[in-house]
Formats: structure tokens, C-alpha cells, sequence
């Protein structure tokens, strides 16, 4: 009885176990990577070029996206509207809906399929030919000189790419509204500046700076951690891509429910 | 950060570096790797040791430089024990030391020259000019020319990368250094060459080594003494002119390739 009991149940308390531990390795590096975030010795040059290849480079996939969604959103609240009526309410919910959830929530999972798994496949590539052991026997930090830069580079730049993702989504609906709904486009932009509010904008931010903070510390994370050669760094990649879905879309509801709830 | 190194205090003799590693116990998982090593190299001594493949010489070193921490054992170096040293001591002993990596371990982002002077720069944009400088010198060395200086580590061969991180293992002028298979992949001059840089960082300038190699043509040319590891256990240790007479069969097997 006892072992029947212990068989059935032990490979799903091997993998609450396996999950937790999961966590706190994560937990740990994360606050491994701020303290030498903040620490001595600095590397600007090598956050410019982050920020650079973080931000600059996906400003092409942000902005489409944002475009395509924007536009398409401002045809669906349109089709949706016209139930019950309501298809005035175009300008004001697709602002809303771009500004507090697309936007940021779009824009940081088109930045996280691009950025966490290059992050993994460079640094699970580092770990697996000894580069980042050789960083150690050359007395260089791994989290200052690899880890923090891309960390800060990602928290700074991810509300950018929010803010340019924001004016981009809600032209796009602008576009499809005007030229193809027929609105007016003076009272579309004025109902969508009435409908704006400041909190909006700043959940957007805030939002934009976790997803940053998520998306670079899984790539890392799971970079840092690669072992078992060519294979391992796919392993590595996948896992930071998927682990930063998921933990964007679940910050998304927190701080949603915390800001909105 | 250690200045840079003048060219003519480069011939200077380094004091060396004492290690005690006694009793060093590693496992992963189920797997001894380490099973009690014990083993000395006294100031000034190249130490080779030599090993089948998978008997733990790669993770020796790993613990030493503490790459690896130890399930037990001791790692002194000069009197700091590595296995329980606060982090600024092992820095300390981290300055000392240089690290030839079996595959190189070049940084792929950065020109062969900013490679080899990264023990001095630690990867800052800093004396450009000077540094570069000093590079080539230490890419004549290892028998490169300037034209590489400037390559990525992608676009030379693996024999120049090699070289290039032998370059890069004693630019910040090390006492004690490590080598992890130096000539694999090198052709018999190059490895000579790379033999004879090592025997010189002991003989003329004092650094200690320890130097893990299957090579044993570069074995004899390198070590003072010579250390078999066995199934993570020393089984054998003594003066490089007593290997063909060590008394022990399974060097004897070993150093003869005999596969009976």
C-alpha cells in the first residue's frame, strides 16, 4: 500500500520539488545580477551596444506589430460596436487597449522571442566552449561584464520601445478608422486624447520596464546555466523563450490586477 | 588592475607559487570523479600530469582555480586554502595565476589583440595603442605574426587560437600557470614551440605550472616531475627521468600506448 501510495505520488512531489528549487535558482540569480548591476566595476560600452542591439534592432518588429494590431483591433471594436450600437467607442477603446495591454504585452513577447534566445544561444555558447570560465581565471565578474549590461540595457530600453509601440498601435487604428471606417479624423484624435489618461501611459511603462527586466534575465538565466554542448544551447534557447512567455503574460495580470483591479 | 607589463621587466623572474592539494574528493551525482587526490608543486616546478581521458584532470584543475568547488580536500596555494578562501583572497591568488584553456576559450566578440591583453583591460576600451602593442609582442611569443592582431578568433585557425590564448594566458605576467592539453591540434613545430615557451616560463622567468597533457613527447620536454591520475586517485608521482622507470604498470602502459 505504502509503496503503490509512494509511486503514484513521488515523481509529482519530484516535480513540485524540481519546480521550486527552479525558482529559487532563478530568485538567486536575479539578485546575484542587480547587486552587480550596481556594482564596480561599470561597463557603458557594453551597455550602449545592448541597448543598441536590444532596442534599436527590434524597432522594426515592434513597430509592425504594433501597426498590424492597432489596425486590426480598430476593425474588430468597430464590427463588435456595431451590435449594439457602439461603434463610435472605436477611437477610445483601442487607445485603452493598445496603451495598457498591447502594446507593452505584444511588444515585450516580439522582444523576448528576439532578444532572450540570442542572449541564450551567446551566453549557453560562452559556457559550453569555457569563455565564462575563462572571464573568472581572467578576473572579470560574469554578471558585471555579461549579465548586468544586458539586464539594465533591457529595463531601460523596453519602455521606449513601449512608447514608440504605443503611438505606432494607436495610428494604426487611426489609419483603418479614417480611411476605411470613415471616421472623421479630427474627432477621432480628439477622442482619443479625452479618453488617454496619465495612468495609462505609466502602467505601459511600467509594465514595458518588468517585461524587460524578464525577458533579459531568462535569456541569461537560462544561457548562464547551458550545459551538454550544441544540444544544451537549443535546450537553453527554447526554455528561455518559453520561460519568458510565460512570466511576461503572468507579471501582465499582476500588475494589471494591482494597478486597474 | 595589473599595469601594463614592460617588455624588458617581462625577462624579470616571478617567485613562483607553492601548491598543497590534499585529500580533494569531486563527485557529479553518482560519478567519483575526484577520489582523494593529494598532490604538491613547490615554487619555480613544472607539474604534468598525464591520464586517460575521463579520469578527472580537466576538473583538478577546475577545482584548483576554483571553477569547481570541492566536496572535501584541501587547495592551498601559497598558504591560502582556495576550498574556503573569502572571495578577496582568491582574487588575490586569481592575479597570479594564467589559464590555458583545452579549446582556447577565446571571447568571440572581441579581436585577437583585446583577447590576449583581456587579463589586463578586463575587457575595457582602455590604452588602445599601448595595448595593442603589447599583444603583438606577445603573438611573436607564440609565434604569430601582427597580421592576426586584428582577426576575430572565428577567422583564424584552431592551431593560431590556440596559440592566441597561450598568448593571452601570460600576458598579465602569471607565477603560477595552468595548461590544459597545449598542444592538441598543433602541428609538431608549432607544439615544440609551445613546449619550449612553457619550459621557458619555468626555467627563466620562475613560474610554477601545472600542465595536463596525453602528448607525451611535449610531457618529457615539459615537466620536472610527472603525476598519474587514475581513477580519480594520484597513482603514481615522480621526476620526469624516472617516467620510463617508474615501476608502475599502468604508467608504463599508458606512456608506451600499449593496449593489452
Amino acid at each position: 500500500m505504502t509503496d503503490s501510495f509512494t509511486r503514484l505520488f513521488a515523481p509529482i512531489g519530484a516535480a513540485a520539488l524540481s519546480f521550486f528549487a527552479a525558482i529559487g535558482r532563478a530568485a538567486i540569480f536575479a539578485g546575484r545580477a542587480l547587486l552587480a548591476a550596481v556594482r564596480p566595476p561599470y561597463y557603458p560600452a557594453r551597455f550602449v551596444q545592448q541597448l543598441l542591439s536590444i532596442g534599436y534592432f527590434s524597432l522594426p518588429v515592434v513597430g509592425l506589430t504594433a501597426l498590424f494590431t492597432g489596425a486590426a483591433l480598430a476593425q474588430q471594436i468597430y464590427v463588435g460596436g456595431e451590435r449594439f450600437n457602439a461603434a463610435s467607442t472605436v477611437p477610445a477603446v483601442t487607445v485603452i487597449a493598445i496603451v495598457r495591454e498591447l502594446a507593452p504585452v505584444l511588444g515585450g513577447l516580439m522582444v523576448a522571442g528576439r532578444v532572450s534566445s540570442a542572449m541564450a544561444a551567446e551566453l549557453g555558447t560562452m559556457r559550453v566552449t569555457e569563455q565564462i570560465d575563462a572571464l573568472v581565471t581572467l578576473r572579470t565578474d560574469p554578471f558585471q561584464f555579461l549579465v548586468a549590461p544586458r539586464l539594465l540595457a533591457a529595463i531601460v530600453v523596453l519602455p521606449i520601445l513601449t512608447l514608440v509601440a504605443n503611438a505606432i498601435g494607436v495610428m494604426g487604428g487611426y489609419l483603418l478608422a479614417v480611411y476605411r471606417l470613415g471616421f472623421n479624423a479630427a474627432s477621432y484624435l480628439e477622442t482619443t486624447r479625452d479618453y488617454l489618461e496619465v495612468t495609462d501611459i505609466v502602467s505601459s511603462l511600467v509594465k514595458a520596464a518588468v517585461f524587460g527586466f524578464v525577458l533579459a534575465l531568462m535569456g541569461c538565466y537560462h544561457g548562464y546555466h547551458t550545459s551538454g554542448g550544441a544540444a544544451g544551447v537549443g535546450r537553453a534557447t527554447t526554455n528561455a523563450v518559453v520561460s519568458a512567455f510565460l512570466l511576461i503574460l503572468l507579471a501582465n495580470l499582476v500588475i494589471t490586477v494591482l494597478v486597474f483591479g | 588592475m595589473s599595469p601594463a607589463p614592460d617588455p624588458a621587466a617581462m625577462e624579470e623572474r616571478n617567485p613562483g607559487a607553492a601548491i598543497e592539494i590534499a585529500g580533494l574528493r569531486k563527485s557529479f551525482g553518482e560519478k567519483i570523479v575526484l577520489n582523494g587526490v593529494n598532490l604538491g608543486v613547490r615554487p619555480g616546478e613544472s607539474l604534468v600530469i598525464i591520464g586517460g581521458s575521463g579520469t578527472g584532470k580537466s576538473v583538478l584543475l577546475k577545482c584548483i582555480l576554483g571553477l569547481l568547488q570541492p566536496d572535501s580536500g584541501t587547495i592551498m596555494i601559497d598558504g591560502i586554502d582556495m576550498t574556503e578562501a573569502p572571495g578577496g583572497d582568491r582574487a588575490d591568488v586569481r592575479r597570479r595565476t594564467g589559464m590555458l584553456f583545452q579549446g582556447g576559450a577565446l571571447f568571440d566578440s572581441l579581436n585577437v589583440w583585446r583577447n590576449v591583453t583581456f587579463a589586463l583591460t578586463q575587457g575595457r576600451a582602455r590604452k588602445g595603442r599601448s595595448m595593442r602593442s603589447l599583444a603583438v609582442e606577445l603573438l611573436a611569443k607564440v609565434g604569430l605574426d601582427e597580421s592576426v592582431a586584428d582577426l576575430r578568433p572565428a577567422e583564424i585557425s584552431g592551431g593560431m587560437q590556440k596559440r592566441v590564448a597561450l598568448a593571452r594566458a601570460i600576458a598579465s605576467r602569471p607565477d603560477l600557470v595552468f595548461f590544459d592539453e597545449p598542444t592538441t591540434g598543433l602541428d609538431p613545430i608549432r607544439a615544440n614551440t609551445i613546449n619550449d615557451l612553457i619550459r621557458g616560463l619555468v626555467t627563466d622567468l620562475g613560474c610554477s605550472a601545472i600542465t595536463i597533457t596525453h602528448d607525451m613527447e611535449s610531457a618529457r620536454r615539459i615537466a620536472d616531475r610527472v603525476a598519474m591520475l587514475h581513477e580519480g586517485r594520484i597513482i603514481w608521482q615522480g621526476p620526469v627521468e624516472m617516467l620510463d622507470d617508474s615501476g608502475n604498470a599502468r604508467v608504463d602502459k599508458f606512456i608506451n600506448g600499449r593496449t593489452d
